[in-house]
């Protein structure tokens, strides 16, 4: 922990107002199981934070929750800086899985959320291949998902979630199925993305690892009920790198967030 | 390969062909066995079984109106052609109306019922009635209830072919993948949006499940229904040409018209094997050739 405190916080996000504050929010499940209890959360403007648990500890039921593909049973989540009648958030989603339309060509999938707006393939075309080319796969726009590996349909996935210029990221355990070795290059290229876009990234993930190496603020939750038990900062300098990845101070905040996370899932077991 | 070998030795810069082993060239030449065996083993079949269909004609001398030789049937088929193309033509145009028809309600219906749990939990009990009661009951009731012979017939093979299009494509329709239901509705995407751009595409390989089996029971629908009918005249069928031939113990004819719908059913079902192939050969598991 004192490592932490000895690093110079990092200005801007903390800083800034929040742009998502989930207010006590709560969520019970028909089957009476507690998926999230009394959530409170202050997400700002800029940050990357993520949500970092055991599985069953609501992590993707809070993200659901801030989408508002479920409502939740108490509490509500605000969104301060957006105008009261705004419908539609400017977020977007990745999910575990790339869900892609297998029947579509990756060009198609990444229009997918633009022709939902009413934009023709031609008004879309450039901020389609825009997209593709920032994941590096606009040689492939006319291939079809089975014929790509399962990094490149991730590829595929995060262009989809781009490609309407989103203010607010969120990933649920995008990585979680991919090797090592494409997972790490993932992690750089969102990184890179983060930085030249300025986004708010919630990225949920059971990885304590990827969690430090990708965010500045992790949120370690527990299971049984579900609920926050520690936010801590990790305000290590962007942009990071491979160096940072075997370097001492990446070691000591894995150390810290394994420490937290461990006592987490004791004192969840005590109930 | 041999000329590469025998023609320039000269060369050794060229880098030599890696010969294939035994084991390679057994698999290669096993591969290309199946793949000619999958287009003449059934034919050699049909071939054998007819041959074999003359020589017990011959042998047991049976007579012709008992069982009729295949060269006889064939003359048959030649000669009383102008009889049973008529025939055959009203066939086809009672088969694919019922099957167009069977195919827009079906489709039609699926997409109502997807789109309503409240009509589909009215109207799908009677869906399941129609289907399970046999067509051959309820036939006569229709043809007698309907003035027109054309629109009765329809009817009945409508009935029969309707239903697998109906629940194949329902099905279809309802098991659109879950997170990218969740996907468009984060898009805020539009009821008919979601229909058309994720539900009938993902029913699209289900639905051709469904033709298929009712572009084969359209035909049959339609064969019943002209039994039941047994008109003469200018609306008759093959239906009716085997039941007016067999008053008459024209057996070579019956042969003739029994042939030409199993050739009828056989070219729909290669029709619709075929349009489901090129519709789902770019994306669909079962369109793809796997290595194995």
């Amino acid at each position: 922990m004192t490592a932490m405190v000895e690093k110079k916080m990092q200005e801007t996000p903390a800083q800034s107002a929040p742009i998502i504050s989930l207010k006590g929010v709560s969520k019970t499940f028909s089957n009476g199981t507690v998926a999230l209890n009394n959530m409170s959360l202050d997400i700002r403007q800029g940050e990357f934070v993520s949500l970092l648990g055991p599985s069953g500890c609501g992590k993707s039921t809070a993200l659901r929750i801030v989408t508002n593909l479920t409502g939740p049973t108490s509490g509500k989540v605000e969104w301060p800086q957006e105008r009261a009648n705004q419908k539609e958030h400017e977020l977007s989603f990745v999910f575990q899985e790339p869900t892609l339309m297998p029947w579509a060509t990756v060009f198609a999938n990444v229009w997918l959320p633009l022709r939902l707006k009413g934009l023709s393939r031609k008004d879309a075309e450039d901020r389609v291949m825009e997209a593709l080319q920032m994941v590096g796969l606009d040689q492939f726009a006319k291939s079809y998902p089975r014929e790509l590996s399962g990094g490149m349909k991730m590829r595929v996935s995060i262009a989809r979630a781009l490609v309407t210029k989103p203010k607010v990221l969120l990933m649920d355990e995008p990585f979680a199925a991919l090797d090592e070795i494409t997972r790490f290059k993932l992690n750089n290229d969102i990184l890179n993305l983060w930085e030249t876009f300025g986004w708010t990234v919630i990225f949920v993930t059971h990885s304590v690892f990827e969690s430090v190496y990708l965010s500045n603020r992790i949120v370690v939750m527990a299971a049984r009920p579900g609920r926050v038990v520690n936010d801590m900062p990790i305000d290590a300098p962007y942009p990071r790198d491979e160096s940072f990845r075997t370097s001492s101070v990446y070691a000591g905040f894995c150390r810290d967030v394994s420490g937290a996370l461990h006592a987490a899932m004791g004192s969840g077991e005590e109930h | 390969m041999s000329v590469a070998m025998t023609g320039d030795r000269g060369v050794s810069a060229q880098p030599e062909a890696i010969p294939l082993d035994a084991e390679e060239l057994k698999r290669a030449r096993a591969a290309k066995i199946e793949a000619v065996g999958r287009w003449v083993i059934p034919i050699f079949v049909l071939a054998a079984t007819v041959v074999l269909w003359d020589r017990v004609c011959v042998w047991k001398e049976v007579p012709h109106y008992i069982l009729p030789r295949p060269g006889l049937v064939f003359q048959t088929l030649l000669a009383d052609w102008s009889i049973l193309s008529i025939a055959l033509l009203n066939t086809l145009k009672i088969t694919f109306g019922a099957l167009f028809i069977a195919t827009a309600g079906g489709l039609g219906l699926a997409i109502l019922f997807t789109q309503s749990k409240w009509i589909e939990i009215s109207f799908f009990p009677y869906a399941v009635i129609l289907q399970v009661t046999p067509i051959i009951a309820i036939a006569p009731l229709i043809l007698i209830y309907v003035d027109s012979l054309t629109a009765g017939l329809l009817i009945c093979a409508w009935i029969v072919a309707f239903f697998p299009i109906l629940s194949n494509t329902t099905l279809g329709l309802n098991s659109a993948d879950h997170n990218l239901q969740n996907l468009f509705r984060l898009y805020g995407a539009s009821r008919w949006q979601t229909l058309r751009y994720l539900r009938l595409p993902s029913a699209m390989p289900y639905f051709l499940a469904g033709l298929k089996i009712a572009g084969g029971l359209s035909l049959i629908g339609a064969i019943v229904a002209e039994f039941v009918a047994g008109s003469a005249g200018s609306g008759s069928g093959l239906a009716n040409q085997i039941l007016e031939a067999s008053y008459r113990l024209n057996m070579p004819r019956m042969y003739a018209a029994l042939i030409l719908i199993s050739f009828t059913g056989i070219l729909i079902f290669l029709t619709m094997t075929l349009i489901s192939h090129l519709l789902l050969r770019k994306w669909h598991e079962s369109a793809l050739k796997r290595e194995v």
